[in-house]
């Protein structure tokens, strides 16, 4: 017979937390400077850029990350001949994925900025960069605030994929647990609830967050 | 870089492969269905229901969207048949999308049905419709056409993320080509072109309820 769940199992659970966390952190840095450039370029005047990074969100968020993940883990070893640890293969998966989705959320949040406001920066005779950069970028990072926490709660709970490769994280941790103990009934519900008291908090954030932009926006609008 | 590609291994494969992606379209449009009818009775609950309904229908969409999938399907697959409930790895799957797509489609449709304007269903009321009359002929179908293209792309990333469902050993498009790639050791062929299966059943998809908006809702009313 397994071990009995006590004390210690759950210490190891608790203990993969900072594993999950690090790497939803990890992705959400690298994929928001990745989602910058990209949301720009899709703003971009160029056509070229604009093809590209239309295509580059098309097929990440096109397609499953669980194939992200496979393509890039086992793709690194094939194209470049290297046996990469789990771990830079797991959050260069990750960050190009949520770079895909930061992307086209801050794009929505660039092009819900009222053109007059590009035009007033124009007629201060600001360069493109510089309207970009000190006019609309702040007026647009004030209303993605929202959907980036939500995005947050999603790249967390993706996380978990990575533990189909054998990286070490909450679900994989539950994983191994369950193959200990033989007690999935007490584990997997555990693990869950673990999720849930990383991801509501977040989700409670973002719906007050969005709430807040809606009544300033909905003051101005009387105006 | 010495790596040879032979994506004739993959072609030999391809029935195998086409097969997987087969059963991808039936778990998910299954889901699908079933997802879209919990989805509806669950926002019906929480939009006319007593209190105790709407809590928790509130408690089952929090729930659901604040755990991975991944959890969700390992606690109805692992975890049930502990207490007597065994299900087939395929059953299984369409469970889990299904209560999944239930929880986010059902908060996606709240949304349409709070943009219905008060005064229609006040007019419902004043010719003497009873709650369900009312949510049946006047709101469901605005709502849910509001609402539609959001709720499309929530089906489409069911779809992607059945790839999931390979882990209880549905052998979906993600489980013929693990176990493909491991008989061949062409671990990149195989998951580069199931990622570009899933990208053309994503595309896919998309056309097919672009062609079910218009035939549900459009068909008819152009001028």
């Amino acid at each position: 017979m397994g071990r009995s769940f006590g004390f210690d199992e759950l210490l190891y659970l608790l203990l993969a937390i900072p594993s999950t966390l690090l790497l939803s952190l990890g992705a959400m840095i690298g994929g928001g400077i990745l989602g910058l450039m990209i949301a720009v370029m899709r703003i971009s005047p160029y056509r070229p850029l604009r093809w590209f990074t239309t295509g580059y969100i098309e097929l990440f968020q096109g397609t499953p990350v669980l194939m992200q993940l496979f393509v890039v883990y086992y793709g690194l070893a094939v194209l470049f001949n290297l046996q990469v640890a789990p771990w830079p293969a797991v959050l260069l998966a990750f960050t190009l994925y949520s770079g895909a989705f930061l992307g086209e959320i801050w794009r929505g949040s660039i092009q819900a900025i009222p053109r007059p406001q590009w035009e007033a920066a124009e007629c201060l005779t600001l360069t493109y960069p510089k309207q970009l950069w000190y006019v609309i970028l702040p007026q647009a990072a004030r209303i993605s605030i929202p959907p980036t926490v939500g995005f947050a709660v999603q790249l967390i709970k993706s996380t978990s994929i990575a533990s189909i490769i054998g990286f070490v994280e909450l679900t994989r941790a539950g994983q191994l647990m369950t193959n200990t103990t033989f007690k999935p009934m007490i584990v997997y519900p555990i693990v869950a609830a673990l999720y849930f008291m990383l991801c509501w908090p977040l989700s409670l954030l973002a719906q007050q967050l969005e709430r807040r932009i809606d009544a300033n926006l909905g003051a101005k609008r009387h105006f | 870089m010495n790596y040879v590609f032979q994506f004739n291994v993959v072609w030999d494969h391809l029935p195998e492969l086409l097969a997987g992606a087969l059963l991808t379209i039936q778990l998910s449009a299954t889901a699908m269905a079933l997802g879209l009818c919990l989805a509806i009775v669950c926002a019906y609950g929480q939009s006319a229901g007593p209190r105790p309904i709407r809590v928790l229908v509130a408690g089952y969409v929090e729930l659901i969207r604040n755990t991975p999938f991944l959890i969700q399907i390992f606690i109805l697959y692992f975890s049930l048949p502990v207490i007597g409930i065994r299900l087939t790895a395929n059953n299984a799957a369409i469970a889990a999308m299904t209560i999944n797509l239930g929880a986010y489609a059902s908060e996606i449709i709240r949304a349409g049905i709070e943009a219905i304007p008060r005064g229609q269903v006040e007019a419902a009321r004043a010719l003497g419709l009873k709650a369900l009359q009312i949510f049946r002929l006047i709101i469901i179908f605005p709502a849910i056409k509001t609402v539609y293209p959001a709720l499309a792309s929530q089906f489409i990333l069911l779809m992607l993320s059945s790839s999931v469902v390979s882990t209880i050993s549905a052998v979906e498009l993600t489980a013929v080509a693990n176990s493909l790639q491991s008989t061949t050791f062409r671990s990149f062929e195989f998951y580069f072109v199931a990622t570009g299966l899933y990208l053309a059943m994503a595309l896919g998809f998309r056309g097919a309820l672009s062609a079910i908006y218009w035939v549900a809702f459009q068909r008819g009313q152009a001028a």
